[in-house]
């Protein structure tokens, strides 16, 4: 019964780190960067979410919506302020940009909110869930938070592969050049996708910070990083490589966690994550590129 | 014996027969043209030469020697160096270093040496500076030597790139259109160095080109591909006239 | 021209080696005057650590052509190393030799580190080799977060577990307690220590760049293909690359945990290779003198905006971005290329008149 309950921990997590991972996936997929700033929107997120509900004492559904709204915002507006005029300079160049982003968050939320821990009041209200005669015990944020995130991941999977819209972000990422040619607003069309990723994020972060109710500037380093890492183990650009990674990322953290040694988790984790790429070096569903001679 | 012996050679790609049954026989000294309509398979044949893809059947035999899935460093050093249809030099490297670079494995010291300013660094380094300066001599390049090669013209940078391959010591060349681009004074100009080289360092070229001028003024044999196949071989005249050969480039039935 | 293209290589290394010299000797003048800061008089030997661990993550990134996230790794590797060796050797023999032994050992286990971890990262390419590279760094820190290593009368005992199970008997002392990491270096390294080690790791990587090997590693960098085609050795030059680089950095680390009495492997997360990265991005890829002037300003600069006190993280995240978007975005650089233009155009007509 332990084991179950460390399993659905980790599918939990896994489920946050997958939500995540869809933002930073889809946004590499589409502009070719890694999004250093992305786990620090998570950590923005989980911040308004604390002001509207515990500084402004309104209700949970206020503080999520809020959230997600000034997250949107904020990853449209990084997007134009700071990446945009990169996009055809070295991505070297836009990776410390991202960076420079990241730190600015950080520090903006330092100077706002102060170094001391805020505790995050959680946005789930209901009952643990009792299974097999109270021997494995549910909490209303883990169920939510795997609830959330799969209607999350269904929605998105159907809106990229069955909206117009979602057509242009394929495209788009496929080749900027062509999709323009055929009358999509590239443009446009990233703007959106960094909106989505962040709204993402702001979701991820509200949900992180309901599981794991304390919040500080670095809160989203960390999570964002192991999102990432979740990204690249299921194949970077690819959605359901998101999903994936991210879910069994956070089993393999629970587990590890729970049997050998917390200390080592996060090793283990980077582990099977050199391992994996080592046997496929584009990630388990990433795809494989020959370069033309 | 042959320098070079290919035979039955082919590849495919996702059940795709890119290349199929290729043989050819290159003697030492030889200029050899591989002509054939475009994605008939000619750059995948030096591909495969190269050892940049393995072939999924056949031989390749250099100087009695198979060199058939070897690493294409390897078979660099075995005597065949090569350019490239979509130039790629070493951009952000001096016209210099570039050829100092292919002459990597025909003037060596150990890193130690180099890092440690030994006197066989001096020695050697000024044996590489000769050797690669008579060469850019060759191609007219010796005053761009300290330029970026990025920095280069187009037809320059060709023939920069046909100088590096040489610093290989090869004994086989291939050739990648390398009058591509080139305006008709810089193919001429090109011709008279392809012989020149032929005769200076006695090596056989094998080429691949679509400037019929070129090849025909050029090659003392021709293999002509269509849809991965050899269609024909033979001297440039037998090629010219060869019913199969007009037909593919006019698009008819053979 | 054949000369002067020759030696153009050499004038430049002259030039940086010149730069470092002068920079020295302005210090330890303004120093000898009792000018400079307490603050930025604790920060040299660190400032010294930084550079060349500039420099060596240059060699991977600029030179090689392989971006790598887990730089700290090696340096941390290293800092233990080198700390191991002089809490063992500094009662049995005097100082300067075990720092020179601390030094060299620490070069060498990063060195072995960074061909162990070079051999299976670098078949993999461009952001996935990042990715792992970073995978790696954190190992590390968490593998020195849970090491245990102590010594008594049987001699030594590690762990990877806690400090009881070492097992050690009553003449027992823990060396590297864990989190804790290690406590009881002798704080023997000193600017110019950092100073000669900036020289020797100058002399080491622009004299490999300028020869035989390095230029075998650029190949690489600029065409892979190509150079395979050349008969270069892919796999040999980048392990060389890599591991010459992980090893600086070993070296580098050794020397930083001769500045402090006590060192934990939390020191040596991401953030770290991510700052060193942004020194050499800053700097420009591949240009070592640029490296080692950004390292130096990009550490002084948190402690020139301490007048800004609870902004000055802000100030920095701030400038790097207008840093970035100045220099490398194409739009603001043709923006700036015609100001230019028309400045020096306004100047010269100025002149004529």
């Amino acid at each position: 019964m332990q084991f179950l309950s460390y399993l659905v921990n980790g599918i939990s997590l896994g489920s946050i780190y997958a939500v995540i991972a869809l933002g930073y996936t889809m946004v590499y997929g589409i502009a070719r960067m890694l999004n250093f700033a992305h786990g620090d929107v998570i950590m923005v997120g989980g911040y308004i979410a604390y002001t509207v509900m515990t500084t402004m004492g309104m209700p949970a559904l206020a503080g999520i919506g809020a959230a997600v709204l000034v997250c949107t915002l904020l990853g449209v507006t990084i997007e134009r302020v700071a990446y945009k005029p990169l996009r055809e300079a070295p991505s070297l160049a836009v990776l410390i940009t991202a960076i420079g982003m990241s730190y600015l968050l950080q520090n903006l939320a330092l100077l706002i909110f102060g170094s001391a821990p805020k505790s995050f009041s959680s946005v789930v209200s209901f009952q643990p869930l009792r299974l097999l005669g109270g021997q494995l015990i549910i909490t209303g944020e883990t169920l939510t938070t795997i609830l959330v995130s799969a209607v999350i991941m269904v929605a998105l999977t159907l809106f990229v592969n069955k909206t117009k819209v979602g057509h242009a972000m394929q495209a788009v990422s496929e080749d900027k050049g062509a999709a323009q040619l055929m009358g999509i607003n590239v443009n446009a069309t990233i703007s959106l996708t960094f909106a989505i990723g962040s709204a993402l994020a702001a979701v991820a972060g509200v949900l992180l910070c309901s599981a794991y109710p304390t919040l500080i500037p670095t809160t989203g380093a960390m999570p964002g990083i192991k999102a990432f890492v979740a990204a690249v183990f299921g194949g970077i650009g690819s959605i359901p490589g998101a999903m994936l990674g991210g879910v069994l990322l956070g089993i393999i953290q629970s587990l590890s966690t729970a049997y050998i040694s917390s200390q080592m988790a996060d090793a283990i984790v980077f582990g099977v994550l050199i391992v994996v790429l080592l046997v496929k070096p584009t990630g388990i569903l990433g795809r494989q590129t020959r370069e033309k001679v | 014996m042959a320098l070079l012996e290919v035979r039955n050679l082919g590849i495919t790609f996702g059940g795709l027969h890119a290349v199929e049954k290729f043989s050819v026989s290159v003697e030492k000294g030889q200029l050899y043209g591989l002509i054939g309509p475009n994605g008939a398979g000619k750059t995948t044949v030096f591909n495969l030469l190269t050892g940049v893809y393995q072939p999924t059947e056949g031989e390749i035999v250099l100087d009695g020697k198979s060199i058939v899935g070897q690493k294409p460093a390897v078979i660099n050093k075995a005597g065949i160096a090569r350019t490239f249809q979509n130039i790629r030099l070493f951009k952000d490297m001096t016209v210099l270093d570039n050829v100092k670079v292919a002459l990597h494995n025909q003037v060596k010291y150990s890193a130690l040496t180099g890092v440690l300013r030994l006197p066989a660094y001096f020695k050697q380094e000024r044996v590489m500076n000769e050797k690669a300066l008579s060469l850019l001599k060759i191609f007219d390049l010796e005053g761009e030597a300290a330029q970026m090669a990025s920095s280069l013209p187009y037809g320059k940078q060709r023939k920069l790139e046909i100088a590096r391959a040489l610093a290989t010591g090869p004994k086989l060349l291939l050739l990648d259109e390398p009058a591509a681009g080139m305006n008709p004074n810089e193919t001429a100009e090109l011709m008279e160095i392809v012989r020149l080289v032929r005769d200076r360092f006695g090596i056989a070229i094998l080429l691949i080109e679509h400037d019929m001028s070129f090849v025909m003024g050029l090659c003392e044999r021709i293999v002509v591909l269509d849809y991965g196949r050899v269609i024909a071989e033979g001297d440039p005249e037998t090629v010219r006239t060869d019913p199969k050969v007009i037909a593919a480039y006019l698009g008819g039935e053979a | 021209m054949k000369i002067k293209s020759l030696n153009h290589n050499f004038r430049r290394s002259l030039v940086t080696y010149g730069i470092v010299i002068a920079a020295f000797a302005v210090i330890q003048i303004i120093s000898g005057m009792g000018m400079l800061t307490n603050s930025l008089s604790g920060q040299l030997v660190p400032i010294c650590a930084y550079i060349i661990m500039a420099v060596s993550l240059n060699l991977t990134v600029g030179i090689l052509g392989e971006l790598s996230l887990g730089h700290a790794g090696f340096m941390s590797v290293g800092a233990f190393m080198g700390a191991f060796v002089s809490v063992c050797l500094t009662d049995v023999m005097p100082g300067w030799l075990s720092l020179t032994l601390a030094l060299l050992a620490g070069t060498a286990a990063a060195a072995v580190i960074g061909l162990l971890i070079g051999i299976p990262v670098l078949r993999l390419q461009g952001d996935y080799l990042a990715i792992v590279t970073l995978a790696f760094g954190e190992i590390i820190k968490n593998l020195l977060n849970s090491f245990y290593v102590g010594r008594d009368a049987s001699g030594f005992h590690f762990s990877l577990k806690d400090a009881p199970s070492l097992n050690l008997d009553e003449t027992g002392e823990i060396i590297i307690n864990g989190a804790q990491g290690i406590t009881g270096m002798p704080r023997s390294a000193t600017f110019t220590l950092g100073f000669v080690l900036i020289l020797i790791t100058l002399a080491i990587v622009q004299n490999l760049i300028d020869s035989r090997t390095g230029r075998a590693i650029m190949s690489i960098r600029d065409n892979r293909i190509a150079a395979e085609s050349v008969g270069v050795n892919i796999t040999k030059y980048k392990l060389i690359g890599f591991s010459v680089s992980a090893a600086l950095a070993g070296l580098a680390g050794a020397m930083y945990a001769h500045n402090f009495s006590t060192l934990v492997a939390r020191k040596f997360d991401y953030n770290t290779s991510i700052l060193v990265l942004v020194f050499i991005v800053v700097g420009g890829l591949g240009n070592i003198r640029g490296s080692v002037i950004a390292a130096a300003a990009l550490t002084v600069l948190p402690e020139l905006l301490r007048g800004f006190s609870d902004y000055r993280m802000l100030v920095y995240a701030v400038v790097l971005i207008v840093m970035m978007l100045f220099n490398q975005s194409p739009q603001l650089a043709a923006w700036r290329r015609k100001w230019t233009a028309k400045l020096t155009r306004g100047q010269a007509d100025g002149k004529g008149a």
